[in-house]
């Protein structure tokens, strides 16, 4: 098939109404006689509620109704948790708190009100009887003792695991040298520019609820909240509008989505509840929050023969959908893109009062890349190596895949040194390393950090996750010869209603303006799993590509039928079946049956095939719709529906390198070089892969200098708004050198790996590699995140 | 208490009693039902709300309407003129300068301002220009371009 649009740099189709400011989040949706939800929210960290008094909140004018815990407790199911780990502790998790609020944000009340000004005055006359108990917020203390934050369970651990392949206590016994290091994996927040919001609307005569949520799973969210509120699967529509940004926060089932659903079966009328950004950091999910402990055991050459990690990871008070498995991902992870005979990571999953962690863009990956790659870099220096050196030799070789690790993983495919080599030759880096010795003569602090990462994406086998691992495609051809794409995957920023429509107008030949992409209204679109793990188009993509290839194949009957041939005497070319014989004169752009803007009549025209030697594919589906014409036995209309379950994931990987210098009189971080070259296999249109990796990259420049969510000892949160969480800015950031490799998958037949992680996973420890490295003339090994200029100035400062 | 205010918004005049209260993006959402402006942050720091106000960016956010009385407001919806794209949403467009869009009204309209202000201004003056506009999704660099492009447009 010919590549008119795959491959190439395609303008977006969903920008034209994003840039207009005339796309729908779920604040624009407008419904007539909506009520505005509040939630009284939990100012302790710990506390017993004695009492809530809501008498004079209920005197306001506006208000509608208020609810607390009792009002919900026996009506609405707990919020749920998807992962099934031996022996995990899964505390009751009610959408409202009753007795005791367990983190600073918990729910409390909702109040309903006529708009939501008057939604939060109310709010702020409820007046709440608490009496505050001892928190727990430091992780390893949690994991040995402390305040116990559910009572049922006797301790504050959730789970323990242990996992990987390799004998690790002979591995690091034999070892030359074992490098032992202490890293902290700070706590983030998601921070989607659009926070969450819920919009719900109740037909009683129906029966039917409609739930519009900005979140990345439709489809499971209905599954779910039909399972908390009751109501039966089929009665309750999931409507994502456009959601702006999600990074994992929204890849969740939220107790106000549940609330919001059930009060406007309560009232009967629309209900609307808009986070505001300080509840965004307070009760949406944070992510990362690890400490953990490596051991890495190598050779005097640089082999590493054996890597552990003994992480404490912070799960917050309870289980949100993912919480506790995302750890589980950073084991899985640990051997990075080395062949590491021995590895073992021993989780330790600890409640503390504070909001849960769960996938933030990475989800337990970033922390296991941050680990390998920290262990390379704390080996190279151990023997006096260079960085780069050191993960070359490390490197399963190109014709070494599937390649199997000690964490039970078989990578697909890759070629590490490929990349490595073009990145260093981009970078110049000898050239660079020379730059840098000078520099230190001249008493400047430059340094030049690395990271070959690999990541596992394209989440992936339906064995490997809770509720299913495919994603599935309904393509049909409409009586006019439009092409309409329905896709169970959810985009939210990453462009899939333009490349999934670069992928169909290319397979059947068609204009790329004449295919719509529909997506996240599980009113419209078949069951689909959402969009998460970087997996939407290689595997989305790929049921979108084979679900064509089924409809092509009850085209190619029909036209047969038409045209009066034998199948092997038709050939389909440019949105064109042809006779061969005539396939010479045939050439030509297929066109819709009515043009753009043209309302059809009444009754159709006829398709004309009498005596022609090449019909369109739109022909083909109007006589597929008309049902006149068609050979024996076939179903009329013309569309097709698959569902893709992927055989393995999918392991995109690359090397980034930058170079810093950092100002001795002040700590600042200065960019001087950014170099990332990245494989995400085959690339359906390269503008939109650049921005997933830049964006991806700047937020782990956020990690590593600037974000962090901290609370205070009694579990206040200190960062509760943009003031105090620092994302990075424009100015803060620097000018990104993109390049690629490209080795395809052979998991799907698209070759595609995924990409939207790569950034977040890759970066971050090259930053802090090239930190470490510029204060290495102070006899700095390490340092933790998110390194500050203060950091910086107190090591210098302190030593000069 | 309502107060009466005249505010011209995309060249209409609307006369409307609010609530002294009533910040201007909801006026601007809620009561005209222009929703292309967004709330990011409620704290003026992530610029979403970002419009014009007789020519000068302001954060929506933290203005009350009351305040804009008077004044000729320019939102996003605004910006195209007799169907043609301002040439920031045609640099957005073409430099991939958005992905989930929700920043990109603000965005656009601080971009607009800033081309106002510098017709051909540097990466780094693009940069600094945009401090008040956070971005989650793209990293910037391709905002810088797509400002950029739109230099370039609005220069031939």
């Amino acid at each position: 098939m010919a590549n008119k649009y795959v491959g190439k740099r395609v303008k977006r189709t969903e920008d034209p109404r994003l840039i207009r400011g005339l796309a729908h989040y779920v604040d624009d949706i407008r419904l007539l006689d909506t009520l505005h939800v509040a939630f009284v929210r939990s100012v302790y960290a710990h506390a017993r509620i004695n009492s809530i008094d809501f008498s004079e909140a209920l005197k306001n004018s506006g208000v509608v109704a208020i609810y607390t815990g009792k009002d919900v407790q026996q009506t609405i199911g707990p919020v749920p948790c998807a992962s099934a780990l031996p022996g995990l502790k899964v505390p009751d998790y009610r959408v409202l708190a009753t007795d005791k609020a367990l983190f600073v944000g918990h729910p409390i009340a909702a109040v309903v009100a006529s708009d939501r000004y008057s939604a939060q005055d109310a709010v702020n006359l409820i007046s709440v009887d608490y009496e505050e108990l001892p928190a727990i917020i430091d992780v390893e203390q949690a994991a040995k003792g402390g305040p116990v934050i559910h009572q049922n369970f006797g301790d504050n651990i959730a789970y323990k695991l242990t996992s990987g392949e390799g004998d690790i206590d002979a591995a690091l016994a034999s070892a030359d040298r074992v490098i032992k290091q202490r890293m902290v994996h700070q706590r983030l927040a998601p921070i989607a520019m659009e926070p969450r919001g819920v919009l719900a609307r109740y037909f009683p005569g129906e029966g039917e609820l409609t739930v519009w949520s900005s979140t990345q799973i439709p489809h499971l969210l209905r599954t779910q909240l039909a399972l908390m509120i009751g109501i039966p699967e089929n009665k309750l529509r999931v409507i994502t509008p456009e959601v702006g940004g999600g990074f994992g926060s929204k890849l969740n089932v939220y107790a106000e989505e549940a609330l919001l659903g059930w009060i406007a079966m309560q009232l009967g009328k629309p209900v609307k509840w808009i986070e505001g950004r300080r509840e965004n950091i307070q009760g949406t999910i944070h992510g990362r929050g690890q400490v953990g402990y490596i051991e890495v055991g190598c050779k005097n050459d640089g082999t590493v023969t054996g890597l552990r990690y003994t992480v404490f990871a912070d799960l917050g008070a309870y289980h949100q959908l993912l919480t506790p498995a995302i750890p589980t991902l950073t084991g899985l992870m640990l051997s990075g893109a080395y062949k590491i005979p021995a590895i073992q990571i021993n989780v330790t999953g600890c409640f503390t009062n504070k909001m849960a962690t769960d996938a933030y863009r990475g989800a337990g990956r970033p922390e296991a890349t941050y680990v390998v790659e920290r262990a390379m870099d704390l080996v190279a220096r151990e023997l006096g190596l260079d960085a780069t050196e050191v993960r070359r030799k490390n490197f399963p070789a190109a014709a070494e895949f599937p390649f199997h690790t000690a964490t039970g993983l078989d990578y697909d495919s890759g070629d590490y040194e490929a990349a490595l080599k073009k990145a260093k030759e981009i970078i110049d880096y000898e050239e660079l390393r020379q730059e840098q010795k000078r520099a230190r003569a001249e008493g400047r602090l430059l340094g030049i950090g690395v990271s070959t990462y690999v990541e596992i994406c394209a989440v992936g086998p339906s064995k490997a996750m809770p509720a299913g691992g495919w994603e599935s495609a309904t393509v049909r051809i409409e009586p006019t010869g439009k092409v309409t794409v329905l896709t169970g995957a959810s985009p939210h920023g990453q462009g899939q209603e333009t490349s999934f429509a670069q992928i169909a107008a290319d397979e059947l030949g068609v204009d790329l303006n004449d295919v719509t992409v529909i997506h996240g209204d599980t009113g419209i679109v078949q069951y689909g799993i959402g969009t998460f793990g970087s997996r939407a188009t290689a595997v989305g993509g790929t049921a979108v590509l084979i679900a064509i290839q089924k409809l092509k194949e009850k085209a190619n009957k029909i036209a047969c039928h038409l045209l009066q041939a034998d199948a092997a005497n038709v050939m389909f070319e440019s949105g064109r079946f042809s006779l061969q014989t005539a396939k010479a004169a045939a050439a030509g752009v297929s066109e819709p049956v009515h043009p753009v803007g043209e309302a059809p009549a009444g009754a159709l025209p006829e398709p004309q095939t009498n005596g022609k030697s090449s019909v369109t594919i739109q022909d083909v589906a109007l006589a597929a719709h008309l049902a006149k014409e068609l050979p024996p036995d076939t179903e009329p209309g013309l569309s097709a529906t698959y569902f893709f379950e992927p055989k393995n994931f999918t392991f995109p990987f690359g090397t980034h390198i930058v170079a810093v210098e950092v100002d001795r009189e002040t700590g600042e971080v200065k960019f001087l070089r950014y170099v990332a070259v990245d494989d995400c296999g085959k690339v359906i249109n390269p503008m939109l892969v650049d921005g997933q990796v830049q964006g991806g990259i700047v937020q782990s420049i956020g990690q590593a200098l600037y974000e962090e969510v901290v609370y205070d000892e009694q579990g206040q949160l200190l960062t509760g708004s943009l003031m105090d969480y620092a994302l990075p800015k424009a100015s803060q950031v620097p000018w990104m050198e993109l390049d690629r490799t490209e080795t395809p998958t052979p998991v799907n037949p698209l070759g595609v790996k995924g990409v939207g992680e790569a950034g977040t996973i890759g970066a971050t420890p090259a930053i802090v590699g090239a930190l470490v490295d510029a204060l290495s003339p102070y006899g700095v090994k390490h340092l933790d995140m998110p390194v500050k200029p203060e950091t910086l100035w107190r090591i210098i400062n302190s030593q000069n | 208490m309502k107060t009466a205010i005249s505010i011209k918004v995309n060249g209409v005049n609307h006369q409307d009693e609010v609530e002294p209260r009533l910040l201007l993006i909801h006026y601007l959402r809620d009561v005209l039902g222009l929703t292309g402006t967004h709330v990011g942050c409620e704290t003026s720091l992530c610029g979403a709300c970002t419009v014009l106000m007789d020519g000068q960016a302001v954060k929506s956010c933290t203005i009350f309407a009351v305040q804009a009385t008077g004044s000729q407001i320019t939102t996003i919806e605004g910006l195209a003129k007799n169907g043609d794209l301002h040439p920031v949403q045609e640099g957005f467009w073409e430099h991939h300068g958005l992905q989930c869009g929700f920043c990109t009204p603000g965005m656009i309209v601080a971009s607009a301002q800033l081309l106002d202000r510098n017709a051909n201004p540097s990466r780094d003056e693009i940069r600094h220009g945009l401090e008040g506009n956070l971005c989650r999704c793209t990293g910037y660099q391709h905002i810088v371009e797509s400002v950029e492009y739109a230099a370039r447009l609005a220069g031939k």
